[in-house]
C-alpha cells in the first residue's frame, strides 16, 4: 500500500490546509535548524580556525589511518563472521541431537548478550590477553556470526523441499546436498539481508571506542581532545566530520543491499531475495527466525 | 557466588539502572517512532523528508557516535548541564526510534489497500483512517519485529554504561576495581540482561497471543 492510497487527492480545502501545515513544518524545521546553528554560532563553533585543523596534514593522515583500522576490522569480522555462520548453521541444521543442541543454545546465548559485555570481556582477558583489535574482531565475529547463521538457516529452509528429495533421489549425500543444492540458493536468496547485517557490523566496529581501539571514533575524541584551538576543543567539528564518515560508509552498503536486491528481482532464476532492511535489529532470545518471516514478499 | 550476594545492593541499582533506562527510552522511541511513521505516509510533503531524513541518518549512525554527541557535544553547545540519565535516554530512544518508524510503516504496508480505499470512500479524514482503521490492523504486524527492537534496545543500553551512566555494564568498573574475579562478575551481569531480555520476550508473545484472531 502505498502512501497516496491513505488518502484522496486533495480538494480545495484539503489542498489550502495542507499548504498550511506545509508552511508550519517547513518553519518548525527551519526554526528548529536555525536555534542549532544560532547555539552553534553563539558558541563560536563556526569560527574557521576550528575547522581549519582538518587542513593540517596529520590530521588528515590521522583520519585515513583510523578509516583504515576501522576498515580493517570491519573486513576481518565480516569475513570471520561469514565463515563462522556457516559452521553454526550447519551445525544448527545437523541430524545429531547434541550438535544441534549446542549450535541452538550457542546462537541463543550470544544473540541475547550485549554485544559491549562479549567485547569488553574479550579485552579485560576472559580469554587471555588479546589486544582490543582481536577482542572487537572475535566479539564481532561471534555475535554476527550468530545473526547470519540464523538468517543463513532461514535462507535454507526458504528452498523449496522437492529439491532436497529431488537431490538425494539423485543418490547425493548430505553434505552434497548442503553444499551444491542448499547453501548456493540461501546465500543467493538472503544475499540483501547478509549486507544489511554487514552495516550492524560496520556500525558496531565503532564499539572499539570504548575498549580504546583506535578506530574511527577513538580517533576523532582524539583528534578533539588534542588539538584545543585557542582553548577551544573542537569536539563539534570532528563529530560532524566523523559523522559524515560513517554515515557515507553506511549508506554505501546499505544501497548495495538495495541494488542486489533489485538485480536479483529482475532475474530469472526463480529465487527471490528477500527485502533488504529485515534483519537490521534481530535480537530476539528464542525467537526463531520461521522462513515464513523472512520470505514474505 | 560471593559476589553477588556481597554486592547484593549494587547489583540491585545496576539492574534497575538499566532496567528504568530500557523502559523509559523504549516508550520515547515508540511515541516518537509512531510520530516519524506518521510523517513519512503523510500528505504534507516537508514532515515526509523530515521523516525520511531522521530514520536514514540515525539508522545509519553507530549508537556510540550518538552517544558521543550527547554526551560531550548536547551538553556543551545546546543544553548546559542536563542530567546523564537524560541524555542516555535520549540517545537510545532516537536511535530506536528510527528503528520504529521504520518497522510501523513497513506494518502499515501490510494493510490491505483496499481497507484504506473504502474509509476514504466513506469520508474518513487521513487522520481518521490511519487512528481507525489502518493503524489498529497493522498492530499485529508490527508486535514481532517490535519486541526485537526493544530487546536490542536492552542490549544497547550497556554503551549507556561506558558513558558513566549507572547500569548493569557500569557496576562491572567498581566490583572489578574491588578485586574481584572479572569471569563471575561478567556472569552475573549477563544474567541481569538475560532476565530483562527474556522478560520483554514473553511478553511481546503474550502481547501476540492476546493481538492474534484468526484469519
Amino acid at each position: 500500500m502505498s502512501a497516496s492510497v491513505l488518502f484522496d487527492a486533495p480538494g480545495p480545502k484539503a489542498r489550502v490546509r495542507n499548504l498550511i501545515y506545509s508552511v508550519a513544518g517547513s518553519i518548525g524545521l527551519v526554526a528548529l535548524i536555525a536555534w542549532v546553528c544560532y547555539r552553534l554560532y553563539d558558541k563560536g563553533q563556526f569560527a574557521g580556525e576550528l575547522w581549519d585543523i582538518f587542513n593540517y596534514a596529520g590530521i588528515r593522515q590521522n583520519i585515513f589511518d583510523a578509516l583504515l583500522s576501522t576498515l580493517k576490522v570491519f573486513a576481518l569480522a565480516g569475513v570471520f563472521s561469514l565463515a563462522f555462520a556457516v559452521v553454526l548453521c550447519v551445525a544448527r541444521l545437523s541430524d545429531h541431537k547434541p550438535v544441534r543442541w549446542v549450535a541452538v543454545v550457542f546462537i541463543d546465548l550470544f544473540r541475547s548478550i550485549p554485544l559491549l559485555i562479549t567485547i569488553f570481556a574479550l579485552w579485560v582477558g576472559i580469554l587471555g590477553d588479546m589486544t582490543p583489535m582481536w577482542a572487537l574482531v572475535l566479539g564481532l565475529t561471534i555475535y554476527n556470526g550468530c545473526v547470519q547463521a540464523e538468517v543463513l538457516r532461514a535462507g535454507v529452509n526458504a528452498v523449496p523441499k522437492g529439491q532436497v528429495e529431488a537431490a538425494y533421489a539423485l543418490g547425493l549425500r548430505k553434505t552434497q546436498v548442503t553444499a551444491s543444492v542448499l547453501f548456493p540458493q540461501a546465500v543467493r536468496s538472503m544475499l540483501p539481508s547478509i549486507i544489511s547485517q554487514l552495516v550492524v557490523t560496520l556500525k558496531d566496529t565503532s564499539l572499539g571506542y570504548i575498549i580504546l581501539y583506535p578506530e574511527l571514533l577513538y580517533s576523532a575524541r582524539l583528534i578533539a581532545n588534542n588539538t584545543p584551538v585557542g582553548g577551544v576543543y573542537p569536539t563539534v567539528q570532528t563529530v560532524i566530520v566523523f559523522g559524515a564518515i560513517y554515515i557515507g560508509l553506511c549508506l554505501v552498503l546499505a544501497w548495495l543491499a538495495k541494488f542486489v536486491e533489485q538485480r536479483g528481482r529482475r532475474s530469472k532464476a526463480g529465487i527471490v531475495p528477500t527485502a533488504a532492511e529485515q534483519p537490521e535489529e534481530v535480537a530476539a532470545p528464542g525467537d526463531v527466525a520461521k522462513p515464513s518471516d523472512v520470505s514474505k514478499d | 557466588m560471593n559476589v553477588l550476594l556481597d554486592n547484593l545492593a549494587l547489583f540491585r541499582e545496576g539492574f534497575l539502572g538499566t532496567l528504568w533506562l530500557t523502559v523509559v527510552s523504549a516508550l520515547l522511541a515508540l511515541v516518537l517512532g509512531l510520530v516519524i511513521a506518521g510523517f513519512r505516509v503523510s500528505p504534507v510533503p516537508p514532515l515526509r523528508i523530515f521523516g525520511t531524513l531522521w530514520v536514514n541518518v540515525l539508522r545509519n549512525t553507530p549508537l556510540t557516535l550518538l552517544f558521543l554527541v550527547a554526551f560531550f557535544v548536547v551538553p556543551k553547545v545546546l543544553f548546559p548541564g542536563v542530567d546523564s540519565f537524560i541524555l542516555a535516554v535520549c540517545a537510545c530512544g532516537f536511535y530506536t526510534s528510527s528503528f520504529v518508524a521504520e518497522a510501523v510503516r513497513s506494518g502499515i504496508n501490510t494493510v490491505p489497500m483496499g481497507q484504506a480505499e473504502a474509509a476514504r470512500a466513506i469520508g474518513m479524514t487521513f487522520t481518521q483512517t490511519m487512528r481507525i482503521v489502518v493503524l489498529p490492523q497493522a498492530t499485529r504486524t508490527v508486535v514481532p519485529p517490535m519486541s526485537s527492537i526493544f530487546i536490542a534496545l536492552t542490549k544497547n543500553t550497556a554503551i549507556a554504561g561506558a558513558f558513566d551512566n549507572v547500569d548493569l555494564f557500569n557496576i562491572q568498573k567498581t566490583l572489578s576495581n574491588d578485586g574481584y574475579d572479572i569471569a563471575v562478575i561478567f556472569v552475573w551481569i549477563t544474567l541481569g540482561y538475560l532476565i530483562i531480555t527474556y522478560a520483554i520476550n514473553g511478553l511481546f508473545r503474550l502481547l501476540e497471543n492476546r493481538l492474534e484472531v484468526a484469519r
